[in-house]
């Protein structure tokens, strides 16, 4: 993104409309994320997504970049943060769970002619168990409210009982964590809020280095 | 994440539920682009409604609420292409309606019997109350495509805490099954929405309570799997009077 889209964010959103625009977004709001702070970033993308939705094709990648992201917390960071008792094996059960997501996130792109993103860098600023359980609460939230919030936009019925299939895990998971941290099993009550990207953006945003 | 009082906060929508639930103008707009269900429609009871919804066509029954066959009914219908077989919003709704007073019901009973303390029986009231605002919210939506269905007559074995808190695994598995089962069957966009912001609710709480039986809290792994109409049916069955 260039200085003038910098000025008048609005303009640069106008001007991604209709190429690749999730993708797009996505990654030019990482990178003015990172200079600017994704908050100040996500308002404005907020509008142009609100209103395409977004090919299926579109979500399928914004959902695949937030499934590299739990892997690789769950994975790398689970193993590196240094974790004991049913936090380990919550987080060694719960990585090979997202890292099949990856898989068939990726596999589904694949086969429709599509492009994956690529898996991103990934910084998760937490230091210890209690740390990283508490950013597990709040990662697997997001995903349940990003799925739910992406799937009236999906048009492939396969496509969405995928996401179900999927988004359901993710909450079965928030929960088990909630468990462990005394978070609220439901955080949103009765009904789970859906999320636009840009409210996703908000909490993964930062993650992306 | 902080519990949001307000479904109108800044940079939030409201969710689907409390727009369909709340707003008159919401739901009449349901009815004309759903479809206007013609007739009553088949205000079953029970085990009734779940064959209904199983082999309900597209439109709507118009037989009159004290007889329900167990073969499609046929009427006139005004919505958009779908295959005869699939069910209609209506009956989606309804099926879930149905679920929600059983799960509900249950809950109820489970408070009752006196086997649970602490925090434990904080959550069972928990998850009732949340089945409560399931059947509230799904009624209004029923009432806005059709006829809502009756409250069904559940009846659940209640003898001692491991046998419930393992009936109630049981359940809310079923529920999560169940709406996934029916999120692609779904035409209105709000009503998924809706129906999506419940089924990760019955999976939470079906996480929570395969937790407490020490079991996975993710039975299928990485894919939960979807059950059909006559799939739940089968189970549900020994619970309806």
């Amino acid at each position: 993104m260039n200085s003038s889209d910098m000025a008048s964010p609005e303009l640069g959103a106008v001007e991604v409309h209709g190429i690749n625009r999730a993708s797009f977004i996505l990654r030019g709001a990482v990178a003015a994320g990172a200079v600017y702070g994704a908050t100040a970033v996500a308002p404005y993308v907020s509008n142009a997504l609100a209103q395409s939705g977004g090919s299926d094709l579109d979500i399928l990648n914004f959902a695949l970049t937030l499934e590299y992201l739990e892997t690789d917390f769950y994975n790398v960071k689970g193993t590196s943060v240094g974790l004991s008792g049913e936090a380990k094996g919550l987080a060694q059960s719960f990585g090979d769970e997202e890292a099949d997501h990856v898989a068939a996130l990726t596999k589904a792109i694949t086969a429709a002619g599509g492009k994956p993103v690529a898996k991103p860098k990934f910084v998760f600023p937490v230091t210890n168990q209690a740390s990283f359980l508490k950013l597990a609460y709040v990662l697997e939230n997001t995903g349940v409210g990003a799925y739910n919030g992406a799937g009236p936009s999906i048009t492939n019925k396969e496509y969405l009982a995928a996401a179900g299939s999927i988004v359901q895990v993710e909450a079965r998971h928030a929960a088990a964590i909630a468990l462990l941290t005394g978070d609220p099993i439901t955080p949103n009550g009765a009904f789970d809020k859906p999320l636009s990207e840009s409210q996703v953006l908000a909490k993964a945003g930062p993650l992306i280095e | 994440m902080p519990e949001s009082t307000t479904t109108e906060s800044a940079g939030r929508e409201p969710g689907a539920v409390e727009v369909l639930a709340r707003d008159d103008v919401e739901r009449k707009k349901f009815l004309t682009m759903a479809g206007r269900t013609m007739g009553a429609g088949a205000a079953a009871t029970g085990l009734a409604a779940f064959i209904a919804a199983c082999g309900s066509s597209r439109s709507s029954s118009s037989q009159p609420a004290s007889t329900v066959s167990s073969s499609p009914t046929t009427g006139t219908t005004t919505s958009s292409s779908s295959a005869a077989s699939d069910p209609s919003d209506l009956s989606i709704v309804n099926y879930a309606l149905t679920l929600e007073y059983l799960e509900s019901q249950f809950y109820a009973k489970v408070a009752q019997s006196g086997l649970f303390h602490g925090k434990t029986l904080a959550v069972l009231k928990s998850f009732g109350a949340e089945e409560e605002q399931h059947v509230i919210a799904l009624h209004k939506v029923a009432s806005g495509l059709g006829t809502p269905a009756m409250k069904p007559m559940g009846k659940f074995p209640i003898h001692n805490a491991a046998q419930v808190t393992a009936l109630a695994s049981t359940v809310e598995n079923l529920g999560a099954s169940a709406y996934l089962g029916q999120a692609g069957n779904i035409q209105s966009k709000e009503i998924l929405a809706a129906a999506l912001s419940i089924h990760t609710i019955e999976a939470r709480h079906a996480a929570t309570l395969n937790t407490l039986l020490k079991k996975s809290p993710t039975p299928d792994g990485a894919f939960a799997k979807p059950m059909s109409m006559a799939q739940v049916l089968a189970v549900v069955k020994p619970f309806i009077a």
